[in-house]
């Protein structure tokens, strides 16, 4: 953390516009070529569009253009009860769907001041991080597709993605759509065979990520394409908010699991990984050792789960009407801080419902890190912020 | 971490006319916040930012509120090289309906650009010395605030491939509604900004 004690300095011998995207003078003359790329070009993740301004090749300008897939999730969510907003919360972030649950639990059981017991808070741990895993093994397979590597490594991450979906379906009913937390607990039990199998899943991921290291991690096209590739600064980093693995890679010691130690988080050994030079090649590394650290949080969680109720007995489904009262909830999400802030006036439904969009705020930088770089990579520094566009237009 | 009165009592030391006052939580078992009053809320956000022992360099969280009397932001700061927080603090605007700046944080915190961006689209504040206020997830051209409580939706019946009863009398009226009067233009129906 050396390089963060200096912090206050840094931003004090900056002028007013420093956190601001650069000007770029273009070279020679002519005139700026203006390119949409999006909403429907195949690397964008979904409905997403880039104005980019060309100068030949180098990037002059990007202003990105959100709203395509735009429901207005918060004002639906403010119409109804607490409770009915849960299944929507899958559909934010639709890769990870065990996460949003999570958040919006964490949130109304503070607002309510819900206990959870001991099992449920071992099942969303496990939950969430096989979905942690299974995020960043996709994320990690669409970036090198975005790369030229056509379908190869996303097929390994989705072979194994898929063994972790088939786990969510036993348990919940669902695939994606899971719906499985609950305000103090979660919806139903775990029978000691899906825990077996989920234990046999786990040992096999080990050997997934090490088949994917080797694949991946010193190939020669990956290292030359990524390598000092969209360089974010640990201090602008901070500055626009960038949560999660991308914070991380610019070597920000910031992890909201070690942080706040919500849910039974410091119980669990394991290690935060870092980066050094902020680039898109240490966000795909990032991610990689990140997949490490969830096996082993795994292994501990699955040896320890103890027996016993997964929904406490004080908790309200019916006629559930928090006290009056604020509070914000925030989670380790496998993209960012997710986070929700919930106003209660005592009714039925909350006064107000927000949701903290890690992929949004994650995109703030966006055009920070691909001022004056080739067009082509634009694509694989976006690709490394790593956004669902569910998430990112609520 | 200083307590809320704490950071109250060093914001009026730092910044002597800085009017802030504690906006308690109705639930007293959850964090208090403070409110600030908007002409000296840059100040005093770069105080929250640069100030040794709070250190409060990451804004998580930028929520619009639309109360029956105002519109207030309430932003949600942490600490990263501290790692403490939450700090809660809130602006709120003069009225609903013509006075409603608020100045812009983006300057101290980046992070508050497309969130403030988000509460200018949904919330209409406008925030003053925001480098880029554009709409961020309606169109150019929309005119309404969908996220305020008096907000009603369009009469629109595209939805409704085979209306019939009282939907399709409402169609009728909406089409004649429509017909009657010259269509200038299609600009707002036009997607993306």
């Amino acid at each position: 953390m050396s390089e963060m004690q200096s912090h206050s300095a840094i931003l004090a011998d900056k002028p007013e516009s420093w956190n601001r995207p650069a000007v770029m003078e273009p070279e020679g003359e002519g005139e700026l070529m203006e390119v949409a790329m999006g909403p429907h070009h195949p690397s964008t993740h979904g409905v997403f569009r880039m104005d980019v301004a060309l100068d030949g090749e180098r990037v002059m300008r990007l202003r990105p253009v959100f709203g395509y897939l735009h429901r207005n999730h918060e004002k639906i969510a403010e119409g109804q009860s607490y409770l009915a907003s849960m299944p929507y919360t899958d559909r934010l972030d639709y890769i990870c769907p065990i996460t949003n649950n999570w958040a919006y639990a964490l949130a109304v059981e503070k607002l309510a001041g819900q206990e959870v017991p001991e099992r449920a808070e071992y099942l969303r741990v496990i939950l969430g991080e096989l979905t942690r895993f299974q995020n960043h093994a996709s994320s990690i397979g669409f970036l090198t597709q975005e790369m030229g590597a056509m379908g190869t490594p996303l097929m390994y991450a989705f072979r194994e993605r898929e063994k972790i979906l088939d786990l969510f379906e036993e348990l919940t009913g669902a695939r994606m759509m899971v719906n499985y937390m609950r305000f103090g607990g979660c919806r139903v039990d775990a029978s000691p065979g899906w825990l077996e199998r989920t234990r046999k899943v786990v040992a096999g991921l080990a050997g997934f990520v090490d088949e994917f290291d080797r694949l991946l991690s010193t190939n020669e096209i990956l290292m030359a394409r990524t390598q000092g590739v969209g360089v974010l600064k640990a201090e602008l980093a901070v500055n626009a908010g960038v949560t999660g693995p991308m914070l991380r890679a610019s070597g920000v010691n910031y992890d909201i699991r070690k942080v706040d130690g919500y849910g039974i988080y410091n119980r669990f050994n394991f290690r935060v990984p870092l980066g050094d030079h902020g680039d898109v090649y240490d966000r795909y590394m990032i991610r990689m050792l990140e997949m490490r650290e969830s096996i082993g949080i795994l292994q501990q969680a699955l040896r320890e789960i103890p027996a016993g109720p997964v929904m406490s007995p004080t908790a309200k489904l019916r006629g559930f009407r928090p006290k009056r009262g604020e509070a914000y909830g925030r989670i380790e999400a496998p993209k960012g801080e997710l986070g929700f802030y919930l106003i209660s006036n005592g009714g039925p439904n909350p006064y107000r419902y927000r949701v903290r969009p890690p992929s949004l705020i994650n995109l703030t930088v966006l055009e920070d890190m691909c001022l004056g770089v080739n067009v082509a990579d634009v694509v694989l520094i976006f690709g490394s912020v790593d956004i669902v566009l569910g998430e990112v237009d609520r | 971490m200083k307590t809320v009165e704490e950071i109250k009592s060093a914001i009026e030391a730092a910044v002597p006319e800085a009017a802030v006052e504690i906006a308690p939580n109705p639930n007293p078992a959850l964090p208090h916040s403070l409110r600030i009053a908007p002409e000296c809320a840059l100040a005093v956000a770069k105080f929250l930012r640069d100030d040794a022992e709070l250190k409060l360099d990451y804004l998580s969280n930028v929520t619009g509120v639309d109360w029956p009397e105002s519109l207030e932001a309430v932003y949600h700061l942490y600490s990263v090289e501290k790692k403490h927080g939450p700090v809660v603090i809130r602006m709120h605007t003069v009225n609903r309906t013509d006075q409603v700046e608020l100045p812009s944080l983006t300057p101290v915190w980046r992070s508050a650009e497309f969130q403030e961006r988000e509460i200018f689209d949904l919330y209409g504040i406008v925030f003053t010395g925001h480098p880029d206020l554009r709409r961020l997830l309606m169109w150019e051209g929309f005119k309404d605030h969908p996220m305020r409580r008096d907000y009603v939706e369009p009469d629109d019946f595209e939805y409704e491939p085979t209306a019939h009863d009282e939907v399709l009398k409402r169609t009728q009226t909406h089409q004649a509604m429509v017909t009657s009067e010259p269509i200038t233009s299609s600009k707002g129906s036009e997607g993306g900004a």
